[in-house]
C-alpha cells in the first residue's frame, strides 16, 4: 500500500478550477518530484495536501488515514512536513529554537510545568535539546546554534528549514523548491542532502522543482503538472522525454 | 543547556531586586521625598501593565488596545470584594485573594472576547480592542454596584511599595518563565510566521487567547492595586489614554523587550512628576521628549550602538581606564 493516495483532487477559486482531478501515489521511501511551468498548481497542490486550503472534491489518504479536509495543525500532527518556496522561518528566533518548535508536539509539558520550571519541563526541555542537536549536526549547523535564523546566509537558511520540517518527525516531506535561488554549487550540495535524507530518516519525499538537473539527479518518479491536470506520471527519465511534456514546457 | 535567554532574565531579577533594596533603605532611613515615595506606586502599576501588554504585543505580536479596559474590570473586581470582606477577613489574606479575584475576572473577561477578536489581526484587532476598553468604561460608569460616575468609594487602601514589588516580581517570574518555555516559543513563532507555526502543528488560535489571558490576568492585579492605593476608583481613569499609554511605554521599551519595559514605564511614569517644575510647559516637553526617544529607538545607528554596549565592552572600557591611570 502507497503512504500517500491522492484520488481526484480538485479545488476551484471562484470560477477558475486551480487543480483539477489530481492523482498520485508515493510508495514508502520513495523520491517524487512534482514538476511543470508556473501558474501550474504545483504549491495550490501542497497546500491542499498540507491542510491550508481546503479541497473541492477527492481524497488524501495518509498511510491509510483519510486526512481530506483536516486543519494543518492536525495534518502536521499526523505526518505531513513541508518546507516553502519562500523561506518562512521564524526569522528572530535562534536556530536552535527553530528546531526546537518543531519539537513541540512530541516534548510536551504543562503551562504550569513551564512557569514553575518543574521537573518534566527540565527534562523534557533536554530531550529536545538532544533532538534539536542531532538534527542540526546532520545538517552542518551545529556551530550557530545561538544565532539568529535570519542572519544565516540563504543556503543554511533552506537546510534549517528542512531541519524544522524533520524535527516534527514526520512520514512525508514535501518541498517546495528547495533549490530556488542556489547556484550550481549550492544545489549540488542540496541534492546530496535531500538523498542522505531520505537514506539517513528512511523518509519519503516529494518535491516541487524548476531545476531539472536536481530532478532528473534525484528523483525516481515525477508527476508533471500543467494547467491543474495530470500532463504525464513516471519513470523520470521516460516522462522529461514525453512529447506532450516537452511541449508545455517549450511549446510547439 | 544555559542558554542566553535565562542570563538574561537573572540580570533583569537582579536589577528589580537591587531596586527594591535601594528603596527600602532610602525609605526606612528617611531620606526619601515626599514625591519619591509617591511615585513608587504608580511606577510599580506601569511596569507590571507594561511588562503585561508586551506579551500580547511583543511576544505575540498583536496589537491590542484594550488593556485599561482588563486594568478596570480588575480593579473594579478587586476592590468589591476588598468592600465586602473588609471586617471578616484580616488584610494579609484580603489583599491577595481581592488580587486574585481582580485578575481572574480580567482573564475571564479575556476569554469572553479573545475569542472573537483574535481571528482579527493587524489594525483591525487594534481598534475592535479599543472599543472594548470604551464599553467597558460606559458600563461601568453606567452600573450602580460600582458606584457609577461618582466613583467606587470605600475601598482600604492597602496598597504599598512592598507589596507592588512583591506583584512586580512575581509577574516577571511568570512571564520570563512562560518565554523560556515551549509555550513562550510557541507564541514567538506566532509573531515571526504564523503560517509556518501552523504547518509545524501549532495552535495558533489556542496560544492567541492563552497569551491574552495571561496579559489580562496582569493587567487586572495592576488594576486591584491601582484601586488600593487611591480612595476613589473612578471609570474614568481607564479611558484609551491609559491604553496608549501602556503601549507608549511598551513601544519606547522596545517590543519583546522586557527590561526595556521597565526602564521606560519608570522614565514615562516620573517624566511628567519631574518636569512639574517647568509647570507651562510640562506636557510640551513631555511630548517633545517622547518623539525624541521614539526617533532614537527606531534609528538602525543608536540600535547598533545599543547592541556594542554590553557588560563585556564596559568592563573592557573601565579596564583600560585603570591601567591608563596606572
Amino acid at each position: 500500500m502507497a503512504l500517500l493516495e491522492v484520488k481526484n483532487l480538485s479545488i476551484t477559486f471562484g470560477g477558475l478550477r486551480a487543480v483539477d482531478n489530481f492523482n498520485i501515489n508515493i510508495e514508502k521511501g520513495q523520491l517524487y518530484g512534482l514538476i511543470g511551468p508556473n501558474g501550474a498548481g504545483k504549491t495550490t497542490v501542497f497546500n491542499l495536501l498540507t491542510g491550508v486550503y481546503k479541497p473541492t472534491d477527492g481524497s488524501i489518504i495518509l498511510d491509510g488515514k483519510n486526512i481530506t479536509g483536516k486543519t494543518p495543525i492536525e495534518i502536521s500532527k499526523s505526518g505531513i512536513a513541508r518546507t516553502f518556496q519562500n523561506i518562512r522561518l521564524f526569522k528572530n528566533m535562534s536556530v536552535m529554537d527553530n528546531v526546537k518548535l518543531g519539537l513541540h508536539n512530541q516534548n510536551k509539558y504543562s503551562v504550569f510545568a513551564g512557569i514553575f520550571k518543574l521537573p518534566s519541563y527540565s527534562h523534557e526541555e533536554k530531550i529536545m535539546d538532544q533532538k534539536a542537536m542531532e538534527l542540526l549536526k546532520v545538517f552542518g549547523l551545529d556551530n550557530e546554534l545561538e544565532t539568529i535564523s535570519s542572519n544565516l546566509p540563504y543556503g543554511k537558511q533552506r537546510k534549517l528549514e528542512i531541519a524544522r520540517a524533520l524535527a516534527t518527525n514526520p512520514k512525508l516531506l514535501l518541498l517546495d523548491e528547495p533549490a530556488a535561488g542556489m547556484n550550481p554549487n549550492e544545489t549540488a550540495e542540496l541534492m546530496e542532502t535531500i538523498k542522505f535524507v531520505r537514506d539517513e530518516f528512511s523518509m519519503t519525499i516529494l518535491l516541487i522543482e524548476h531545476d531539472m538537473k536536481l530532478v532528473t539527479g534525484i528523483c525516481e518518479e515525477i508527476s508533471v503538472l500543467n494547467f491543474g491536470t495530470r500532463l504525464a506520471q513516471g519513470i523520470t527519465s521516460v516522462v522529461l522525454n514525453d512529447p506532450k511534456v516537452i511541449i508545455a514546457y517549450l511549446g510547439e | 543547556m544555559k542558554n542566553k535567554f535565562s542570563k538574561n532574565h537573572l540580570v533583569t531579577f537582579s536589577i528589580v531586586i537591587i531596586a527594591f533594596l535601594l528603596c527600602f533603605i532610602l525609605i526606612s532611613s528617611g531620606n526619601a521625598t515626599r514625591q519619591f515615595k509617591g511615585l513608587l506606586v504608580p511606577i510599580g502599576i506601569n511596569i507590571i501593565l507594561a511588562v503585561s501588554l508586551n506579551l500580547a504585543v511583543g511576544f505575540l505580536g498583536q496589537l491590542t488596545l484594550g488593556h485599561a479596559g482588563f486594568m478596570s474590570v480588575g480593579a473594579y473586581a478587586g476592590c468589591l470584594f476588598s468592600i465586602q470582606f473588609q471586617d471578616i477577613l484580616p488584610m494579609i489574606i484580603r489583599f491577595p485573594l481581592a488580587m486574585i479575584a481582580g485578575g481572574l475576572v480580567a482573564s475571564a473577561f479575556g476569554i469572553i472576547i479573545g475569542i472573537p477578536v483574535l481571528r482579527m489581526k493587524g489594525d483591525y484587532l487594534a481598534i475592535v480592542t479599543l472599543a472594548f476598553g470604551e464599553i467597558i468604561r460606559s458600563v461601568i460608569t453606567n452600573l450602580k454596584f460600582t458606584g457609577g460616575a461618582a466613583g467606587l468609594k470605600g475601598t482600604p487602601q492597602d496598597t504599598n511599595y512592598i507589596i507592588v514589588f512583591v506583584v512586580i516580581f512575581i509577574t516577571l517570574f511568570v512571564l520570563m518563565n512562560l518565554i523560556d518555555s515551549r509555550h513562550g516559543r510557541a507564541i514567538m513563532s506566532i509573531r515571526d510566521n504564523s503560517i509556518a507555526a501552523e504547518s509545524i502543528g501549532i495552535n495558533i488560535t489556542y496560544f492567541k487567547l492563552l497569551t491574552f489571558v495571561i496579559a489580562a490576568f496582569f493587567a487586572g492585579v495592576a488594576g486591584v492595586l491601582y484601586g488600593h492605593n487611591l480612595s476613589i476608583l473612578s471609570a474614568s481613569t481607564f479611558d484609551y489614554n491609559k491604553s496608549i499609554e501602556i503601549l507608549v511605554i511598551v513601544v519606547l521599551g522596545g517590543m519583546g523587550s522586557i527590561r526595556g519595559s521597565i526602564i521606560a514605564a519608570i522614565l514615562i511614569t516620573a517624566l511628567p512628576e519631574m518636569l512639574r517644575g517647568s509647570d507651562k510647559y510640562r506636557m510640551l516637553l513631555y511630548a517633545i521628549i517622547l518623539i525624541f526617544m521614539m526617533l532614537l529607538n527606531s534609528s538602525p545607528k543608536f540600535a547598533q550602538f545599543k547592541s556594542k554596549l554590553n557588560y563585556k565592552t564596559l568592563i573592557g572600557i573601565i579596564k583600560s581606564r585603570i591601567k591608563k591611570e596606572a
